[in-house]
């Protein structure tokens, strides 16, 4: 059983396993049930996560205050056009990063990865690394394990709250999870997964959770599809070979003290941040008041 | 990992917020299978966090779908208030501030068809994790996570072990049991948490037991 990071990569390693082999056993031990069960949970999970990762693609959907309606669309149809910078692999990332926050904004039905205000970052890169490497099914619930496996170490060390460590402790803890599934799914090793959602969370240390009007939507969803980038960048450092001096563990522990020395205005009270500019007070007082 | 992988790619639910909506549906719909009576209306009061953001959230509308039996994944609601009006139910949203209460905390009352109110207070600790603190009177902790007997009977000597004795029969195992009163020798109320569903011979057989005034059996939660 692993507490830790690295008591998950010591077990993968002692049995010559991938983390999510040890993901998928402590999960059969925990719950009393078998790999099928597990299995099909999973692929229950990830067919929420996939049809919410395309609603918004072809039409925008009506949210309250309509602070990213259509945010997935004009991704989605800008990552079409042949004139983007990061490629159309990487815009269609993001617009399934936006689908998924019109979705859960909208009041259409998500799977939280680790919360719902950041449910769209899982999916999005595990969608397109799969794509792009033509991957099994196999290969797909294999990320999904590593991913909760990693979060679930962070959820139990740290917070995945906002209201308590901001919002690297929701959007930033989602793009480690996803950036160590991404590192499996290439191909890559346990250390190398591990470094990888170690970069991604360096990469967010300190950000804060400054929802306009308090609703989970602008910069919500933005941050959803920044940090999947953040994700497969950080992925792409590990594999690489770039190594994260500070060990992920101790990356963890420090998400988690940064959060707490947050003053509570950042920390999902819509006090600070963009949230208290003028224009982000007036939008606010528009919402409320029609 | 003593934390299971789908409380961490999880809960499957309507967005946009695990507390303020998902939890809110949970609290109305348990409270909804404690009731276990037709009403017609329903107040909720909103402390904390629920009456200041709750339009934003939706939790308005998620208290409205779980009182007509939604569950947090139900893509219907969304349109609850309109699936209300077609159900006959009325209800309205009050704030209120409740002492020592947790930040999302929401107090139902159920107006039943049959007369009288019964009343249900719980609050949503994120996560979509609820914890009803109160019904009809009784304080308690019951976090709907297992099938569960509420019972509430006279407190008399010898009550408790003629309950513990019908579900020992059958072979059920009681995972956490909980009981309070409101004075002795008054009405008291009994909560059990079992490792197994609860047959509702269960119900029967304790019903039969004159000191028993009520058995109501939640095997989904």
């Amino acid at each position: 059983m692993y507490t830790t990071t690295a008591e998950l990569w010591a077990e993968a390693q002692k049995k010559e396993v991938p983390l999510s082999q040890i993901v998928l056993e402590s999960e059969m031990k925990l719950t009393g049930v078998s790999q099928k069960v597990v299995y099909d949970r999973l692929r229950a999970t990830f067919a929420v996560m996939k049809k919410a990762a395309e609603n918004a693609l072809e039409h925008p959907l009506h949210t309250v205050g309509s602070l990213i309606e259509g945010v997935a669309q004009t991704q989605y149809q800008y990552s079409q056009s042949g004139k983007t910078l990061c490629g159309p692999m990487l815009n269609l990332m993001m617009a399934r990063a936006f689908s998924c926050s019109e979705t859960n904004a909208a009041m259409g039905r998500i799977c939280a990865a680790p919360t719902a205000g950041a449910s769209g970052i899982v999916p999005a890169v595990i969608l397109t690394v799969a794509e792009h490497l033509q991957a099994t099914e196999e290969i797909v619930l294999r990320g999904l394990l590593v991913s909760s496996g990693i979060g679930a170490v962070i959820t139990r060390n740290a917070t995945v709250s906002g209201a308590e460590g901001g919002c690297q402790a929701e959007c930033g803890v989602a793009a480690a999870m996803a950036s160590a599934a991404a590192v499996e799914m290439s191909g890559g090793n346990g250390e190398q997964a591990m470094h990888a959602a170690a970069f991604a969370l360096v990469n967010i240390m300190g950000l804060i959770c400054d929802p306009i009007a308090g609703l989970v939507q602008m910069p919500c969803a933005q941050r959803n599809a920044s940090q999947a980038m953040n994700a497969m960048l950080s992925a792409d450092f590990a594999l690489a070979g770039q190594k994260c001096p500070i060990p992920l563990d101790e990356v963890i522990d420090a998400m988690y003290k940064t959060g707490k020395m947050l003053p509570m205005q950042l920390r999902e009270t819509a006090l600070g941040g963009i949230a208290a500019t003028p224009t982000g007070k007036r939008l606010a007082t528009q919402i409320f008041t029609t | 990992m003593n934390l299971s992988i789908f409380d961490v790619l999880g809960p499957i639910m309507i967005g946009p917020s695990s507390s303020h909506t998902a939890g809110a549906a949970r609290l109305a719909y348990i409270a909804r299978q404690i009731v276990a009576a037709p009403y017609h209306h329903v107040d909720f009061y909103l402390h904390g966090s629920f009456a200041q953001t709750y339009r934003g959230h939706g939790t308005d509308k998620a208290l409205v779908a779980g009182a007509l039996g939604m569950r947090e994944d139900d893509e219907r609601l969304a349109s609850s208030f309109e699936m209300a009006e077609d159900a006959k139910l009325t209800y309205q949203f009050l704030p209120i501030e409740l002492e020592n209460a947790h930040e999302n905390t929401v107090k139902m009352v159920f107006h039943l068809d049959a007369g009288g109110t019964s009343v249900v207070i719980g609050s949503s600790l994120g996560g979509a994790r609820i914890l009803i603190t109160e019904i009809d009177g009784f304080p308690t902790e019951y976090n709907a996570t297992s099938p569960t007997l509420l019972i509430t009977q006279q407190d008399t000597r010898g009550i408790i072990s003629k309950i513990t004795s019908v579900l020992a029969a059958i072979e059920i195992n009681i995972g956490v049991m909980k009981l309070s009163r409101k004075d002795k020798g008054s009405i008291a109320s009994c909560i059990i948490e079992t490792d197994e569903p609860i047959p509702d011979e269960v119900g029967e057989i304790l019903s039969r037991i004159p000191q028993i005034h009520r058995v109501r059996i939640i095997n989904t939660y």
